[in-house]
């Protein structure tokens, strides 16, 4: 027997978060990931999947960046190479964003909170030092950039996740998604984002490394929260049609192709001024060749990352970026690039995986509705 | 009967000139939740080491080797409803395949089952 895929389970040589011990105390079996030791899984991705759809999981992404921008034009710098809308973001909003590069393509993807006196942001971590490489390039002096590397950040998702964290914090019950605040629990100074990465509500709990394993067992020892690994996570993301940077996005994806105009702000749609803005507003307003779909794929067989998309003459003309099992529909789904004119919701196509042809029907993401918070209209 | 292991986590139940072959439950756990299982057909010649069967889980996908050369004589039908069959009874009824053994010889350098738990203890 032999792995094909992607996962390394070599024994790792990386750096340790400061979740470390705790994870192994909980069982957790853990990988190399992002130049992290991390935990893939404790009891079971299946059954750490199904726990957060239905009650509450803990995940420790503490690998992710965490980066605050300080300085008068930081919101107006921050723009030059991001397609959203930052100087207007309301203090404690949080914004999905993209960070261009100069000929459009997707070099991370992230969320931006404006506060009140600065502006906090969370990439990805296998991207995240070339993001402040690429960011430190095109910053005046002016701005200050600040990786918090002495912040653990934990995620808390589910059903169960608000009324789990307010038993605790009661004054969380204010936040609806894309809202974020700095709160305390028990002497630990804690920022509470309403947002995360499995379509569910929840939050992401940025927390001082030193209180790290404090919080998660403070909060893990509610009968509703568990705590889950990469695994589930990576699973939890494909159902929701989350895109996955440096699988779904690339640098050489654009926004449009990969399906994200909607975090191109009005504003900025019509003034341009970001890093790849004629690229990519040509394509917002012509459309691009190709485009990012969800997959149904028949029968049992995932198909994964690297499959590709034929057609009826067995000529790629697309490719799989993400795919699994679906635990929640429990059946095999995926993520493809395909011709923007087969993009159609219900258009069937031929992928092909070591040979083997798959049948496949492009479907509306998420595969799994969202199940957000969010503020209800006034 | 006998039953032997390989370094691959493969374990042969052997009667004769007919073998039964599966994967063991070390190699299950690692595996994780077994989604699907794609064993090969009647009468397919297979030689020592080709791709037999292809097993996937949740996160994985990964191939299980004919760990000797022979004849399918069998694939496990149940496997395609019931693929969880690898992770609830790996050494039982998840058995992948039945060979018609055509080197009998070629068992020789596999291990016994004390052998095997010493080989999973030293991973």
């Amino acid at each position: 027997m032999s792995d094909q895929n992607e996962l390394d389970d070599s024994p790792p040589q990386d750096q340790k978060l400061p979740l470390d011990s705790w994870h192994r105390g909980q069982g957790a079996r853990m990988v190399s990931f992002a130049g992290y030791e991390m935990p893939i899984q404790y009891e079971g991705i299946m059954a750490e999947h199904i726990w957060t759809r239905e009650n509450a999981g803990l995940f420790d992404v503490s690998h992710m960046g965490q980066v605050v921008f300080t300085g008068e034009n930081a919101d107006a710098e921050l723009e030059k190479i991001l397609p959203g809308e930052i100087q207007k973001l309301g203090v404690n909003r949080i914004r999905y964003s993209l960070l261009l590069a100069q000929d459009g393509g997707i070099l991370d993807d992230l969320m931006v909170t404006r506060r009140a006196n600065d502006i906090y942001a969370v990439v990805n971590g296998a991207t995240k030092y070339d993001d402040l490489a690429y960011i430190i390039d095109n910053m005046p002096d002016s701005v200050t950039i600040n990786l918090m590397d002495d912040h653990a950040l934990l995620a808390l998702q589910g059903p169960k996740a608000g009324t789990a964290l307010a038993s605790f914090i009661p004054e969380v019950d204010n936040l609806y998604f894309m809202m974020a605040g700095a709160f305390a629990l028990d002497g630990m100074d804690l920022w509470i984002s309403r947002s995360g990465y499995t379509g569910e509500d929840g939050f992401e709990i940025s927390v001082a490394a030193q209180h790290a394993e404090k919080l998660a067992g403070m909060l893990c020892g509610h009968e509703d929260v568990k705590p889950i690994g990469l695994g589930a996570r990576d699973s939890l993301r494909l159902e929701a049609g989350l895109p996955l940077y440096g699988h779904d996005l690339t640098p050489q994806i654009t926004p449009i192709q990969a399906d994200l105009g909607f975090a191109l702000n009005k504003r900025r749609r019509e003034q341009g001024g970001f890093a790849g803005a004629q690229r990519v507003l040509g394509e917002h307003k012509d459309g691009a060749a190709m485009k990012r779909v969800g997959l149904f794929v028949d029968g049992r067989q995932p198909l994964r990352e690297g499959a590709i998309i034929v057609d009826d003459a067995g000529n790629e003309i697309g490719q799989v970026t993400s795919g699994g099992f679906s635990p929640s529909l429990e059946r095999p789904i995926a993520m493809a690039y395909v011709p923007s004119e087969l993009s159609e919701e219900g258009t069937v196509l031929t992928a092909q995986q070591r040979g083997k042809p798959f049948a496949v029907t492009v479907t509306k993401m998420p595969f799994v509705p969202h199940n957000y918070r969010r503020k209800p209209k006034a | 009967m006998s039953r032997y292991f390989t370094e691959d986590h493969e374990w042969i139940d052997v009667d004769g000139n007919n073998a039964t072959v599966g994967i063991t439950n070390y190699a299950q756990e690692q595996l994780g939740d077994v989604v699907f299982v794609e064993v090969p057909e009647n009468g397919k010649e297979l030689g020592k080491g080709d791709d037999a069967a292809v097993v996937e889980s949740v996160k994985a996908a990964s191939d299980v080797y004919a760990p000797v050369s022979g004849t399918v004589s069998e694939g496990n039908v149940a496997l395609a409803d019931d693929p969880s069959l690898i992770n609830t009874d790996p050494e039982g009824e998840g058995w992948f395949f039945k060979l018609d053994l055509s080197d009998t010889s070629q068992l020789e350098g596999l291990m016994d089952e004390a052998a095997y738990k010493e080989f999973v203890a030293s991973l």
